[in-house]
């Protein structure tokens, strides 16, 4: 079984942005052939032998595999909402060929079962890849240290106790120390709760809609927190779905002195501001909150000069029961998997980053963070992104592969999109073939 | 002017028009509470709801006895005795009281937005009666009947709000509604009790009570609402009554001819000592009788005061 991917532009971050055909062999990259004039096109024919799928990328872009390092499958335990199922759908049509579970499902993925349970599910529907993370402390108790030892052996990447922070500096310490010598990625969910207390970003728009505001340093007093015990203990740590401008300052000072902290940020805090909860929209609710114009500035530049590594949608899927309700008793989290390629591109547009910086923050460099490979090289597994970056369509909700529809941006007009996916040289989503 | 509105949710959204429109049609309907019979046929057959999924007794009643004076069927929903204790979803309630077709749903509930969103899912008038931190029109509404009632008009005028600003809905919306009618409004309190951003919405802070009250028309006290309180707002209350209280010391700083008011229910000796809540500066119980007659100014606009006048 080959695939050719012909005529298209092959940017893979770091290494090359050039026209070029990629060639695939079981599964794997067997040959990227540069052409020499990009103005002429390899001459394009699709008749080749029975056993060859060419793909016609031309004035299309070809990227490594999108890796989105932080989302939330609600399998087991809250099927309504999503499952591994519909969560990888959802992922390979926004173009992502790999994504990290969070462990917040019920149960708890806090053992080997559960995190052999996903890889199974995921192994079934045969889609994009599940990277599983495990939970930091056991039942997310913030109590004791859940089995890292166990979790790796089972498949996990990485630890973390998202949804909830780790409030005890204590166990958060141990969990750097112990995590670093089993070898899983800490990820920290920043969240100082006697401080945040609130249901929206504290400011102005907090005052006017009379909504208990959370304030910026509810975040950033943890992330300074977390970068202090990395440097305690030399191991490094990762800071999730980074939302203010203080945060963003406390991560550059940090890696200036050459501290190991990365950090992700999602596409809704570089998109939008508080001025989106304006009339009581629960679509706009999540944890930590949406900002104001200069932290979304600020997240922005952060991504720019390389402060912020990562893009990652923590894709967190509600359904109305969860959503249509009073603003307050509202659950956390939007849906961002189908959306997250568009919303980056635009930082793109804007001028703000590079096409080979958004696809670095959407796939090397998590990929990096998790230890997983990534990247467009002979011999490597044919993990690859086809996208159409001048498509313009308008955002549907409810046509998401998502189970459920909690987003802010239903209706927009979006501009570029994933045209095909391909996971270990499968293809596992072609628009042309989608309904 | 016509009204034209189905809800009315916030100050904010009303025009200054609309406002004085309401209070005009308050002052018309305020002589009907001082008839010996006090009902008029305007409204009969029409149904109104009122839900409260929050404590009240005052605005509860305000609003019943509004209803009632104008003839409506007026029927009062307790949180307690609601589905909602049964897990019945807010949405679904009120989708459950649509179905029996009232004309009027009247809502006070702890989440602010709350009544916004009923207005956008049912299709009979919604009236704020408080959300949450919100909002909480009919108050400042009757606030500025009284103060238009003793003073003639809202231009120049220097409105003080004392107190909780940050968990105060009749702050909010007497901030917007007073501004929007001309007057100038500052706002005083424990720093700790003073919103972000709340320059932003058009009123200045004063750095203590005494900057706040000299020179003021209007004085409006807040409840110091316990039931809200979060922890370490403030230490004592008899520290918030030395330091913020109005009591009679500062009451000599006050214009000969201020006004005090006060949402109610008041504190005694907390923020407002005795000799200010019964004093000669006090309106706090004009603000009670005037709340009835601009309730029944609402419904009559929305029931139907729009329709007949098309008719008339």
């Amino acid at each position: 079984m080959q695939i050719q991917i012909k005529g298209g532009r092959v940017i893979d971050p770091g290494v090359m942005d050039t026209p070029a055909d990629i060639f695939i062999e079981d599964g794997r990259i067997a040959k990227i052939e540069t052409r020499r004039n990009d103005s002429e096109p390899a001459p394009f024919t699709d008749s080749g032998p029975e056993d060859v799928t060419v793909i016609d990328a031309r004035g299309l872009l070809v990227v490594p595999g999108l890796v989105d390092m932080h989302v939330h499958l609600r399998d087991p335990g809250q099927e309504y909402k999503e499952t591994v199922e519909t969560g990888s759908r959802a992922a390979a049509a926004g173009g992502f060929t790999a994504v990290c579970c969070m462990p917040n499902t019920s149960p708890v993925n806090d053992s080997a079962a559960i995190t052999s349970y996903i890889l199974d599910r995921a192994a079934r529907c045969g889609l994009v890849r599940v990277y599983p993370v495990g939970a930091i402390s056991a039942g997310l108790s913030g109590e004791q240290l859940a089995q890292y030892g166990d979790l790796k052996s089972a498949g996990a990447v990485a630890v973390s106790d998202d949804g909830k922070p780790v409030s005890d500096a204590q166990l958060m310490r141990r969990a750097l120390e112990y995590a670093s010598g089993i070898g899983l990625a800490v990820i920290s969910h920043c969240e100082e709760l006697s401080l945040a207390g609130g249901v929206m970003n504290e400011g102005e728009v907090s005052t006017r809609l009379g909504l208990p505001g959370i304030p910026n340093a509810a975040e950033s007093v943890m992330v300074m927190r977390d970068i202090a015990l990395s440097e305690l203990t030399g191991v490094p740590v990762h800071i999730a779905h980074v939302s203010t401008s203080e945060s963003v300052e406390a991560i550059r000072a940090a890696k200036a002195r050459g501290a190991a902290v990365t950090a992700e940020t999602a596409p809704h805090y570089f998109t939008l501001t508080d001025e989106a909860v304006n009339s009581y929209d629960t679509h706009a609710k999540m944890n930590p909150p949406l900002r104001t114009e200069k932290d979304r500035l600020a997240v922005a530049a952060a991504l720019a000069d390389g402060t912020i590594d990562a893009i990652a949608t923590d894709h967190a899927p509600h359904s109305q029961i969860e959503k249509e309700v009073e603003f307050d008793l509202a659950a956390n989290g939007i849906t961002g998997l189908e959306t997250a390629l568009a919303l980056g591109l635009r930082l793109v547009e804007e001028d703000v980053l590079s096409l080979e910086q958004l696809f670095a923050a959407m796939s090397k460099n998590p990929a990096k963070i998790i230890g997983k490979p990534c990247g467009l090289e002979v011999g490597q597994a044919a993990d690859i992104t086809i996208i159409d970056l001048s498509a313009k369509y308008l955002y549907s909700a409810a046509k998401d592969r998502s189970k459920s529809r909690n987003t802010p941006f239903d209706g927009r007009e979006l501009k570029g999109r994933a045209v095909y996916t391909l996971v270990d040289g499968s293809i596992v989503f072609d628009l042309s073939k989608d309904t | 002017m016509q009204w034209t509105k189905k809800d009315v949710l916030d100050i904010e959204s009303l025009s200054a028009e609309e406002i004085g429109l309401i209070l005009d049609t308050a002052f018309g309907l305020k002589e009907i509470s001082e008839r010996p019979i006090k009902k008029v046929p305007t409204l009969r057959g029409q149904t109104i709801v009122l839900f409260f999924m929050e404590p009240s007794t005052r605005t509860r009643i305000s609003f019943d006895i509004a209803a009632k004076r104008l003839s409506a069927d007026c029927v009062a929903i307790a949180a307690a005795s609601s589905s909602i204790v049964k897990g019945e979803t807010l949405i679904d309630t009120a989708r459950n009281l649509e179905a029996m077709n009232p004309d009027i749903v009247v809502i006070r509930h702890s989440s602010a937005g709350a009544p916004h969103m009923l207005a956008r899912s049912l299709d009979v008038s919604v009236i704020n009666a408080g959300d949450g931190m919100h909002a909480h029109p009919t108050q400042a509404l009757l606030d500025m009947m009284t103060v238009r009632e003793k003073k003639g008009g809202f231009a120049g005028l220097n409105v003080a709000i004392i107190g909780d600003i940050t968990h105060s809905r009749v702050a909010r919306s007497n901030i917007a509604g007073f501004i929007k009618m001309g007057s100038a409004v500052r706002v005083a309190g424990p720093a700790t009790m003073i919103p972000p951003g709340i320059e932003r919405l058009g009123a200045s802070v004063a750095g203590n009570v005494e900057e706040a009250i000299t020179g003021a028309d209007v004085i409006i006290m807040l409840r110091i609402q316990k039931e809200r309180q979060r922890r370490f707002l403030f230490p004592t209350e008899r520290e918030y009554s030395v330091q913020y209280g109005l009591n009679a010391a500062r009451l000599g700083l006050l214009k000969s001819d201020a006004l005090i008011m006060h949402p109610g229910p008041i504190n005694r000796g907390v923020e407002i000592s005795p000799e200010a809540a019964d004093g000669p500066f006090s309106v706090i119980l004009d603000q009670v009788t005037n709340g009835v007659a601009l309730r029944m100014a609402l419904f009559y606009l929305l029931a139907g005061g729009a329709r007949h006048a098309d008719t008339d």
